[in-house]
């Protein structure tokens, strides 16, 4: 492939909203009330379409006829190169909530950068996408606040999801090849640079909801090299079955 | 009040209703009015929720991006006409949580053709297409009926599940005409749907129970039967078009009557099913009930949140 | 069953576009008011329906009895001098 940084590097944010759309998609039908249900509906589906414009635009870069679906759901565990963080299950709604504010901060500061690609399509992607994570960030932090300020048995529990999700955060920062290469090129974000203002911001919201602040120093790391945890597996079994058990229809 | 009152309270009541005049919540109105309208609603709104169930459980598994977000979007409004439901039943006097505490209790009934298991893909193409087709059926009548919050959500919802059916239809020419394998998958998914699909416009005429009442107060346009014929009269020719057979040896279309003659439902497995004995039944309720349970501490801790807000405000203005 | 209070009813009302005025569309739940505007935008606004959004808590909403509505309104039904209907005006003067 004439561009293989560049389709890797959109797949490395692509992957993200993909994972994590179909674990906010999996809770449909099952939320806490019908409409906290139809707003975690809503933001699966806002991430569903970025993904599609992301893959659409990567697979006329790879330039051979794959379509979005074969990106999506074709390749194998280790192709995957979202974070750890956006793989994690719905342990309950603080563990979903959790997990979507600490990707939505980073996200929304990721996007920000986006926008001044020199790649004219990323960055009209990023364009579109801003105002709907800005959406996100409110939707998850608000729900942070009121599980953090809200009764004791809430407070646990996010405190609890925040203390295990903490591990994967670190990883949003890290560089891989096709990001330095896309950095070098103006094209890429320099996602070292988001990491200050993350922390930051993150802490604050924390504190404003009466929460602790988790001080392990020990973070996971691995997911944008396509070494994943065992979650992953699963959730591809599902994403992939359809496309697996019955390969080259259309639907 | 005395009888002689109510009786001539209810006689000019029913003559609202006569000349197309709409009965809003605050209004008078015989307590049996009020009493079949809160179990015919919360009953609709019950079988738009549970109904997200057997969908629902293709969200992470469906074959593309495009079928996805169609899916979730679908099943998505589903949710969205339970909340206008459930509204428009609230103002009868009747909180949303005493309605969920009636489905799960078992109290209150949905629609048994959620009982049925979605066991492949084609399922979806066969619910929005089939079971979709009979609730429009079902629903569009009621748009102009006499309670006005029940038909302005009606509005809303047939509006918005325009493209419900087109969903699923596409879902199933699509298959219908892809591989030998696809096709039967559609066939499989036509033969477990038509039947219940057919069950789901209700009991015949000569046993159903509520209907003359209803038909008064516009809370029914058309019988069950007349609906149930309209219903195959317009889908026969779809399934046509797209290759498929209707799973019906005794389907003929009757030149004289102009319409489809067609066999003997299975009403022994109606009632066995709405008595709960659907293969389903169970599953259905245990997710209902385990989402509401779940999310009780998240309900309880932003109401707590909401108060301790309230507070720190007032206490700002003091 | 929990023994803490349920989220309240609210009553969304939407602004199609500018220039329109909002207009009532339906309720929802939501435990303050900042998520019932959440809720609203959500529900209420999935296909484009709207530009801005007001939310009242429904127990706020003072209306009008029906039995009243004789004295209330019928005495407006006969003041027909207060539409430009009830002028006469000669054939030459085609727009006032």
């Amino acid at each position: 492939m004439k561009n293989e940084n560049l389709y890797n590097y959109i797949l490395g944010i692509a992957d993200n909203s993909l994972i994590l759309g179909q674990r906010m998609g999996e809770l449909c039908g099952h939320g806490p009330s019908l409409e906290t249900d139809i707003a975690c509906t809503n933001i699966s589906l806002d991430l569903f379409g970025q993904v599609r414009s992301y893959f659409q635009y990567a697979g006329k870069i790879a330039g051979d006829g794959r379509t979005e679906d074969d990106i999506a759901m074709l390749r194998k565990e280790r192709e995957y190169k979202n974070v750890l963080l956006v793989e994690q299950p719905n342990t309950n709604f603080a563990y979903s909530i959790g997990r979507q504010f600490l990707f939505d901060v980073y996200h929304l500061a990721f996007l920000e950068q986006l926008q001044k690609s020199t790649d004219l399509t990323l960055s009209a992607i990023a364009n579109k996408c801003i105002k709907e994570v800005s959406y996100h960030e409110r939707f998850s932090s608000d729900w942070v606040k009121r599980f953090g300020d809200g009764t004791e048995e809430s407070k646990a529990k996010m405190q609890e999801a925040i203390n295990d999700l903490w591990t994967y955060t670190d990883e949003l920062f890290h560089q891989t090849e096709a990001d330095k290469a896309m950095v070098a090129e103006g094209i890429g974000v320099d996602v070292t640079k988001l990491k200050e203002a993350y922390y930051k911001n993150v802490g604050e919201l924390l504190e404003e909801s009466t929460l602790e602040i988790p001080e392990s120093k020990w973070f996971q790391k691995g997911g944008k090299n396509g070494v994943h945890t065992e979650h992953l597996g699963y959730l591809l079994s599902d994403l992939q079955y359809m496309q697996r058990a019955y390969p080259n229809m259309e639907w | 009040m005395s009888e002689a009152q109510i009786k001539s309270l209810e006689k000019q009541f029913d003559e609202r209703i006569a000349r197309d005049e709409k009965i809003e919540p605050k209004d008078w109105m015989p307590e049996k009015y009020r009493k079949t309208h809160i179990r015919q609603m919360s009953q609709h709104a019950h079988s738009e929720i549970v109904g997200m169930l057997p969908e629902g459980n293709w969200i992470t598994r469906a074959p593309s991006l495009r079928r996805k977000v169609a899916l979730l979007a679908k099943v998505q409004d589903e949710a969205g006409h339970g909340l206008y439901l459930y509204s428009a039943t609230e103002t009868l006097g009747i909180s949303r949580e005493e309605m969920y505490e009636q489905l799960h209790t078992g109290k209150a009934k949905y629609s048994s053709i959620f009982n049925y298991p979605t066991i492949t893909w084609a399922d979806m193409g066969a619910i929005g297409w089939l079971v979709d087709g009979a609730a429009i059926i079902n629903q569009v009548p009621l748009c102009n009926t006499s309670y006005g919050p029940y038909a302005r959500a009606m509005i809303r919802v047939c509006k918005e599940e325009s493209f419900h059916q087109r969903q699923g239809f596409e879902i199933m020419m699509k298959l219908a005409n892809g591989t030998p394998e696809q096709k039967e998958m559609a066939q499989d998914a036509l033969n477990r749907w038509w039947w219940p699909s057919l069950m789901m416009l209700g009991p015949t005429d000569d046993v159903s129970v509520h209907t003359e009442q209803s038909m008064k107060w516009k809370l029914k346009r058309k019988s069950n039967d007349d609906l149930r014929q309209q219903f195959i009269d317009q889908t026969v020719p779809q399934a046509e078009l797209i290759g498929l057979t209707i799973p019906d040896p005794d389907l003929k279309w009757n030149e004289e009557k102009g319409m489809y003659d067609f066999g003997e439902i299975n009403w022994d497995e109606f009632w066995q099913v709405v008595k709960g004995h659907g293969p389903m039944n169970k599953e259905r309720m245990k997710a209902r009930v385990g989402a509401w349970e779940e999310g009780t501490w998240v309900r309880d801790a932003a109401m707590a949140y909401a108060e301790k807000k309230r507070n720190r405000k007032e206490k700002r203005v003091v | 069953m929990s023994d803490k209070k349920n989220w309240p009813l609210w009553e969304v009302f939407v602004r199609s576009k500018n220039g329109l005025e909002h207009r009532h569309c339906g309720s929802l739940h939501a435990a303050d008011e900042d998520m019932a505007l959440e809720n609203a935008r959500d529900v209420y606004t999935r296909r484009s329906e709207g530009v801005s959004i007001w939310v009242v808590e429904s127990k706020h909403i003072t209306a009008s009895n029906p039995e009243h509505n004789g004295e209330l309104f019928d005495p407006a039904h006969d003041k027909v001098y207060r539409h430009p209907t009830f002028y006469d005006l000669p054939d030459e003067v085609k727009h006032m």
